[in-house]
């Protein structure tokens, strides 16, 4: 991953349209100083002074608390303690609630080269949003080679090796009407270490294809904003593959499963061969995930539908006495 | 496994016709082809992939592959870049 920096908080504002509503109010040349964790720290302790297990490398976020206090040891000239804050590297401090810190303390952490953020946003709603945004950018990802489309609401990553047809799948399954997220590069992101988001590696490429005999084309000025989409929860992993007759394939419905980024996710394999319908089969698996998120298996039903049958069967044999009238 | 660090030599940078060309180039072979760049991998032989890198003038990429002609398939690449794709 790229370093992400203070100013890059900042860049994320705009594009975000001002989630967060920061602005920089001092130490801009520190602006170029690196975030490297999501954590957010509030300095009551630090600046009474308890230093131990500061968590330095963490945002220091100043909310009304924090600032009366400051605003205490400024009225008594106490500079000790900020002075020492500020000799640890910390990345930024930001200010809530729209107020600003002293002139003293903004010279003391330019000094050490630290910005000076304040938003306008209370310190529980920024904190909140605070923590989606870093989340974001420090879950953990991964670029995978496949197709990311979305089926009747189901997120489905379409694998394979080149030339097995994902992307002429894909684009069977946009002409009926569901929607692409990402051809070819699928960009991964573990959100809260419990499910699977999926957008494309880069948004000035996002929803072109490339198509074997047709070349590049952009989706969403063929199909129109209705085939696509930016981001997708990944629930379904569909692995496509050249039939090999030696191979088993999975024939009542299983329970495979494939392990991105620490997240099981279902797992299809699907053999391909000329003539099979391969966009009819994943809309098929589509409704069965959803089905299943019901707590309804076809497999495990149409087991059970055999298993009560049979008992019946043998109830009858033995009613019967072993012989068969019919 | 063989691993090489390429650079973009010409000043348009990987876009569609070289992209192009480096897939032709890899699917003449057998091997599995990535390239790198930062903490990006993608699958060469894919073109859609190669464009995303977003490789332009001067980057350094790292390619990699696997596989039984893997030293005839990097080398073929590499003269690629080295010919600034013929522009």
């Amino acid at each position: 991953m790229k370093d992400f920096t203070v100013l890059d908080l900042l860049d994320l504002d705009l594009k975000e349209k001002g989630v967060l509503g920061l602005t920089c109010i001092g130490g801009r040349p520190g602006l170029s100083r690196v975030i490297t964790t999501s954590k957010v720290n509030r300095p009551g302790l630090t600046l009474s002074g308890f230093f131990e297990e500061f968590s330095h490398n963490s945002i220091q976020l100043f909310g009304k608390g924090e600032q009366a206090y400051l605003r205490k040891l400024e009225n008594s000239n106490t500079y000790e303690t900020i002075e020492r804050m500020f000799s640890f590297p910390i990345p930024t401090c930001i200010f809530c609630e729209n107020s600003s810190p002293s002139e003293k303390f903004i010279h003391i952490a330019e000094s050490s080269g630290c910005p000076i953020l304040k938003t306008s946003l209370g310190s529980g709603e920024f904190a909140l949003r605070l923590y989606q945004t870093l989340d974001d950018i420090f879950s953990p990802k991964q670029t995978i080679h496949g197709v990311l489309v979305e089926v009747f609401g189901v997120g489905i990553l379409i694998t394979g090796d080149s030339g097995v047809g994902k992307s002429e799948t894909a684009l069977e399954l946009i002409e009926r009407s569901h929607r692409l997220i990402s051809d070819d590069t699928v960009k991964l992101s573990c959100v809260n270490g419990t499910f699977l988001v999926g957008t494309g590696e880069n948004e000035f490429l996002a929803h072109h294809m490339e198509i074997r005999g047709l070349g590049i084309i952009n989706v969403a000025n063929l199909f129109g904003v209705r085939a696509i989409r930016d981001k997708k929860r990944v629930q379904l992993f569909v692995q496509l593959e050249e039939w090999d007759s030696n191979k088993s394939y999975d024939r009542v419905g299983g329970d495979l499963s494939t392990d991105i980024l620490g997240v099981s996710i279902p797992k299809l394999e699907i053999p391909v061969k000329p003539g099979r319908n391969i966009p009819i089969i994943i809309e098929t698996a589509a409704m069965n995930v959803r089905l299943k998120k019901l707590g309804y298996s076809s497999g495990n039903e149409f087991n059970q539908n055999v298993l009560k049958w049979l008992e019946s069967e043998s109830a009858r044999d033995l009613y019967y006495n072993n012989e068969d009238t019919f | 496994m063989i691993e090489k660090i390429v650079t973009v030599k010409h000043r348009a940078g990987i876009h569609a016709r070289p992209a192009a060309l480096i897939v032709k180039t890899a699917n003449q072979f057998a091997s599995d082809f990535f390239i790198e760049k930062d903490t990006m991998r993608i699958n060469g032989k894919s073109i859609m992939g190669i464009i995303t890198l977003g490789a332009s003038y001067k980057t350094d990429l790292k390619i990699v592959l696997e596989g039984d002609d893997e030293q005839e398939a990097a080398d073929a690449i590499e003269q690629l870049f080295v010919n600034r794709f013929e522009e």
